[in-house]
């Protein structure tokens, strides 16, 4: 269980455990990867966007008579004249509505009021400065407890009915049996903490080059998109436009990492401008605007509680969380769950009874509540409980590792069906947090900790140990509005025995390409360099929701491995007949079809192939080709455990990660070397949380995170080492077996590099610091706890 | 004004605006997108060139400030036999995932192994310290960057 | 993000500059490295009328010392410095802090000084060493004390006709040594603390000459002249410098922001002069 896996084929056929370097790098390490921005068409138009400086208020007038009259311009488009066209407001993923460009108020920072489109970038920014907008300012509210106060000024007055700024109120598992093991407890922990604002923030910013013939009705937009496929539905949902002449072309992406899930106005301002003017229409994102308008992530503030025995047993749990959402509710997350997976919080551990309430709440900032490289709110449910674990260790006084492999779910309890309805799939977690500590060399760092404590020197070993829930999802529980959460492969093999597999997902560096080739290749032997992955032009793939929330290995992956499979049937059939053997004979091994006990008789998949095309047993239909829907029965299950070493300068607070150990497993790797690139990648953006990354808005409401100036990206000086370790335990319901983990270092480093730094101060007393760690506030909080003798 | 870069030997001549940026000349004039752009705030490298040799970051710079000088780009890295070691080793090395920072990142490389042809991991990470990444963590662009100077000592 | 239009003079002397200057008045602007105005135009916080490039200008990059100075011209870049045998203390030190590699190419001590960024990291160098900044106009060239120079956050002492050719820092000749401690969230950030150090012992190992200045905890970069006169006459000592760190947090004004409260900011203030009194005092002991 704990050995790497061994690849089934050989390293000319490529197929799952390979590390086949990426066909996609060819393009991008010579420059010719083909980006949104890198796209022009004749007679493009160029537009930006006038943003409102004031988080809320009331527009009065909007005169854009002289920007209109600026050399170069070609239109000004306000939310006025979009509502003529009823484009004024579309449709958010969780149902909600979003202005295009404001009509009657501002409600964030940042928000779209009117757009120039003109004859060259340079002139559509000057023009914009010429626009005058007479704002009246209306009171600001910047967190969700103000919210919610009575008397709250209520932001949604656009929506009837919305009387409150309540978005949503949902809970999960079972009150009363919660409250009963509370009321047994020994000892009852607790812990409230923020979960701060974030934005995924990929190098390239989102864009769009839309272009509308106005004489066929054909849009074809190239967009920056996570979901090319649910984005066309939505299009057609909000423009009326019939799907079939919409195109949605995803190009290369620049990274997304949950970013590129939603629909932005600019798209659909784009859109609607070369609708009207006849003219293609570009518009791309400058970085600031990206960061305050764009899809934010997280923004929870949780307060939980642990029911133990004095011995450490968790006997119940009980959360209390309220999630900012901005001015639009626009989480991009199933249907049925207002708070995400957000309920998978009961994490790695084994206890019968929680409880988790869930409210949102309307503020002056800008709408998102993204996927950041995590599986809708799991990284804040994970965050949350691998925190409170640890301060239950500290309040018992046992030790950290001890505690979590008291509590954790066995090996052979799998399936286990957590308190709020999640079924796990597989895992062996002691053996991974035992090999973790090991490799660490946990107890030796225990005894230097105390000895660095006497020289008034402060390390802190914190560790984290995550379960996440990914690959949404099956259909009768997962939906984004409406929209089964399904994902689908297309293949086809041709006469020379040379592939196309087609995908309704879209990479944005995960490595497509390659990764998926080799499924097929795994399953036909075809040799994975002469496969090609098409992903990303609505018109030439097959229906899917898209990658975000680690599902494409999950669910396109499995449709990749059920239709080869399907094309492994039919191939066999045709083998069968080109060997004169009975159907049921034929064996497939690395791409060669033999008649069982008959050595010397076969065929190559490139003979069945050509001979799918010219030579087939009767009645069968010509062509090996298929396509495959797959609903998943149920959702993967990786986790893994991470131990992170700081030291802390006692005198500033400054913090620095000397080591960071993660062991991951996520069941079978396609490919191992891209499976670390996803890890080392996550547990930089933990790392990034953890230390420095974040928005935040100051009482009036400006946002403080709008450049990378002050949204704080880490470079690789300050970026920790990382040391890689894995366990594979495969999921046994995935054709393939195999979990996804694009997202899990994400998910579970943070908590692992927070609860490292308030190791090292937790002799103090100091119980949480809410993130990012910075040394500011690690240094008051040694002050604190200083002054109170802890 | 009129302006001559040499962008990766080559001159172009262009009619250019004094405000226009030399990231928008390379990419509109120069019809060369392989250098990116990812920020407003000269924080990011998206957009690295090297100006007669010296990595810049070309969103801010102006294109008439590099009128006589020479430009190259990732399109440029390429060597008549093929590609610069440092391409092969970020493909070899999985120094890259979206791709949209590699450019920046190779030329910076390519830059730091003319000074330092065998770098240590430390002198890597402080050479590319002005380049985001936000794919990859850096643990294998690090790692290309040094493999290829391995490369270059021997052949 | 685009800058607004203005009209370009490419100067190819200091004669030729300092006239284009003289002729568009304040709504001119000198374009060094570029790496402060140009981002600044982009956001369109700065909008000059007119930019006079003084990249073409021969001779001002020299970088070399001489007559006891450190002559720095407005054309040595960040980068130039940190590469450089030449530098010394405090200024060895800032070098490699000053903004990211890629920018350290193209910005220039001398844009950095006229820039008086109070979260710039040159001027409180500047100040801690005792340097002049050379300035030329249409009617000649003057020599202003850097503590003259920086007049506050954003403003310098330039005529709207004069430019910077070079800033000259009085290279010791005892036993000398400096620091420069900055406190940054990243490399590329500026700094959210900084001080700079700078000692010169005398025969009996007693401080001679100190400087001591602060970055970004105070409206423009200011040299603490109380703990400079604590630390004369003095031999280097923890606790002399305990003092020396005390007058300096005394003297430093940060706020709360971002980046963290006025108290944390005031006691890193402290701990970074300590540090800094001390690296510098090792360096000279051992020079
Ligand atoms: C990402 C980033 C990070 C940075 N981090 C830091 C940091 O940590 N510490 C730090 O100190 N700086 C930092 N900087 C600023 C950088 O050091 C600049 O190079 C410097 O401040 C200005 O120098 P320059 O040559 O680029 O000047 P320019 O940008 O060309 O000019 C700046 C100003 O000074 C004027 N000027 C320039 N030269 C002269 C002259 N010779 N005579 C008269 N006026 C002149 C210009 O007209 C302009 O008003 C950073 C910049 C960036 C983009
Ligand atoms: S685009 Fe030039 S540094 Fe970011
Ligand atoms: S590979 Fe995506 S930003 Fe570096």
């Amino acid at each position: 269980m704990t050995l790497t896996q061994k690849p089934s084929t050989p390293p000319e056929i490529g197929g799952i455990g390979h590390s086949v370097r990426r066909h996609e790098d060819d393009r991008f390490i010579v420059g010719q990867g083909r980006y949104l921005d890198d796209h022009t068409l004749p007679g493009m138009l160029h537009m930006a966007i006038l943003r409102s400086p004031l988080p809320h208020a009331r527009i009065n007038s909007i005169d854009t008579s002289a920007a209109a009259a600026v050399d170069g311009v070609v239109a000004v488009v306000t939310g006025e004249l979009l509502a003529q066209y009823n484009l004024a407001w579309m449709p958010t993923l969780s149902g909600d509505t979003q202005a295009v460009l404001a009509t009657d108020k501002v409600r964030f920072q940042g928000q779209e009021v009117a757009a120039v489109v003109a004859t060259d970038p340079y002139i559509a920014e000057d023009a914009l400065e010429l626009i005058e907008v007479d704002y009246e300012p209306l009171p600001v509210i910047t967190s969700p407890q103000q919210s919610l106060a009575a008397d709250a000024v209520l932001i949604r007055d656009d929506k009837e009915g919305q009387t409150s700024n309540l978005v949503y109120e949902w809970e999960a598992g079972d009150g009363a049996a919660t409250e009963v093991a509370f009321a047994r407890a020994d000892r009852v922990v607790s812990l409230e903490t923020h979960y701060p604002r974030s934005h995924p923030s990929p190098l390239e910013t989102c864009g769009c080059l839309a272009d509308v013939n106005s004489a066929t009705g054909q849009a074809t937009i190239y967009m920056t998109s996570q979901a090319p496929h649910a984005i066309r539905t939505v299009f057609a949902m909000v423009a009326g436009l019939p799907e079939q002449n919409i195109r949605i072309i995803s190009p290369d992406i620049g990274g997304g990492f949950g970013n590129k899930v939603p629909v932005y106005p600019g798209y659909v301002v784009a859109t609607a401008a070369s609708l009207v003017i006849g003219k293609p229409v570009k518009w791309v994102e400058s970085r600031s605007e990206n960061l305050i308008s764009t899809g934010f992530a997280r923004d929870y503030h949780m307060k939980g509680e642990l029911a133990l025995t004095n011995d450490g047993r968790i006997l119940a749990l009980r959360v209390q969380m309220l999630s900012d959402q901005g001015a639009f509710y626009a989480d991009a997350q199933p249907t049925q769950f207002r708070a995400g997976l957000f309920h998978v919080v009961t994490g790695s551990y084994d206890f019968p009874a929680a409880h988790v309430q869930c409210r949102g709440a309307y503020t002056n900032k800008a709408p998102g509540g993204v996927a950041y490289r995590c599986s809708f709110r799991i990284t804040e449910a994970s965050y949350l409980i691998e925190r409170l674990v640890q301060t239950a260790a500290y309040e018992l006084g046992i030790d950290p590792a001890d505690i979590r492999f008291k509590n954790f779910i066995q090996p052979d309890q799998f399936p286990y069906e957590t308190p709020t309805g999640f079924v796990y799939d597989s895992g062996d977690y002691p053996t991974a947090l035992r090999s973790a500590l090991d490799a660490i060399g946990y107890e030796k760092l225990r005894a230097e900790q105390a000895a660095a404590r006497d020289e008034g020197r402060f390390v802190g070993i914190g560790i984290a140990h995550f379960t996440e829930a990914v690959g949404a999802g099956p259909s009768k529980k997962y939906d984004i509005l409406g929209l089964k959460m399904i994902d689908s492969a297309e293949l086809r093999v041709h006469p020379t025995g040379k592939a196309i597999l087609k995908l309704g997902v879209r990479s944005q560096g995960q490595g497509h390409e390659t990764t998926f080739a080799q499924i097929v290749a795994d399953e036909l032997g075809i040799p994975v360099t002469d496969i090609k992955v098409v992903e990303g032009d609505t018109d030439n793939t097959p229906y899917g929701l898209g990658t975000y929330a680690s599902r494409s290995t999950p669910v396109a992956g499995a449709a990749a491995a059920v239709v080869s499979r399907k094309i492994a049937d039919k191939a066999r059939k045709i083998a069968a007949h080109l060997l004169e053997a009975a159907d049921d004979d034929i064996e497939l091994q690395n791409g060669v079809f033999s008649v069982k006990g008959t050595p010397g008789r076969s065929v190559t998949i490139a003979d069945v192939s050509l001979a799918a095309y010219t030579n087939l047993p009767d009645g069968m239909e010509y062509g090996l080709e298929d396509v495959h829907y797959y609903d998943p029965p149920n959702l993967t299950y990786p986790y893994g455990s991470y131990v992170v070493v700081v030291d802390v300068d006692p005198e500033t607070g400054v913090w620095k990660a000397r080591r960071v150990v993660a062991l991951d497993d996520c069941g079978v790797r396609i490919n191992p070397m891209i499976v670390e690139g996803q890890i080392h990648g996550g547990l930089t953006e933990g790392f990034a949380k953890s230390s420095m990354q974040w928005i935040t808005f100051d009482e009036e409401g400006n946002c403080s995170g709008s450049n990378f100036m002050d949204y704080l990206i880490p470079t690789a000086w300050e970026t920790p080492r990382f040391e890689l370790l894995e366990t594979c335990t495969p999921s046994p319901h995935h054709p393939i077996g195999a979990k996804g983990v694009g997202e899990s270092a994400t998910v579970g480093s943070p908590a692992a590099y927070v609860n490292a730094v308030i190791d090292a101060v937790a002799h103090l007393g100091v119980r949480n610091i809410d993130m990012p760690l910075l040394p500011d506030r690690v240094w008051s909080a040694i002050q604190s706890a200083r002054a109170t003798g802890g | 004004m009129q302006i001559t870069v040499t962008l990766n030997g080559s001159d172009q001549t262009h009619d250019v605006e004094p405000r226009t940026l030399l990231v928008d000349f390379i990419r509109t004039k120069g019809e060369l997108t392989g250098t990116h752009i990812g920020c407003d705030t000269t924080s990011c490298g998206a957009c690295t060139v090297l100006l007669d040799g010296t990595p810049v970051k070309s969103c801010t710079m102006l294109a008439v400030q590099a009128d006589g000088r020479a430009v190259t780009t990732v399109e440029g890295l390429k060597r008549a036999d093929g590609l610069h070691p440092l391409q092969a080793a970020f493909k070899q090395e999985h120094g890259l995932q979206c791709g949209f920072c590699t450019p920046g990142m190779m030329l910076v490389g390519a830059a730091l192994l003319e000074q330092n042809p065998a770098p240590t991991e430390d002198d890597v990470r402080w050479a590319i310290s002005g380049n985001i990444c936000r794919c990859t963590g850096y643990m294998n662009i690090v790692k290309a960057i040094r493999a290829a100077g391995a490369e270059m000592a021997t052949s | 993000m685009f800058p607004s239009s203005f009209d370009y003079v490419a100067a190819r002397s200091v004669e030729e500059a300092v006239a284009a200057k003289a002729g568009a008045g304040d709504d001119a602007r000198v374009l060094a490295g570029g790496q402060s105005l140009i981002p600044m135009m982009k956001m369109r916080l700065a909008a000059p009328a007119q930019l006079v490039d003084i990249n073409r200008v021969p001779g001002l990059d020299a970088l070399e010392r001489t007559n006891g100075q450190l002559r720095v011209g407005a054309l040595v870049r960040h980068a130039d410095i940190a590469r450089s045998d030449l530098a010394f203390g405090a200024i060895a030190s800032a070098a490699p802090w000053i903004s990211d590699p890629l920018v350290r190419n193209l910005g220039t001590l001398c844009g950095s000084v006229a820039h008086c960024d109070p979260e710039g990291d040159w001027n409180s160098v500047l100040l801690a060493t005792g340097a002049d900044v050379v300035a030329r106009g249409p009617s000649g060239e003057r020599t202003i004390p850097i503590t003259d120079f920086v007049v506050d956050f954003f403003t310098n002492a330039l005529r709207d006709d004069e430019m910077v050719t070079e800033v000259r820092i009085p290279v010791p000749n005892g036993r000398s040594g400096g620091s420069y401690q900055k406190l940054e969230r990243k490399v590329g950030d500026y700094a959210t603390v900084a001080v700079a150090a700078h000692l010169e012992l005398g025969g009996t190992g007693a401080i001679a000459r100190a400087g001591v200045a602060l970055t970004a905890v105070v409206p423009k970069n200011t040299k603490v002249t109380a703990a400079e006169n604590v630390l004369v006459g003095n031999h280097p000592s923890t606790e002399l410098f305990e003092e020396a760190a005390e007058l300096a947090a005394q003297a430093s004004e940060p706020r709360d922001d971002v980046r963290g409260s006025a108290e944390w900011k005031r006691n890193v203030v402290r701990v970074f002069t300590r540090r800094a009194l001390t690296a510098a005092a090792a360096q000279a002991q051992q020079g």
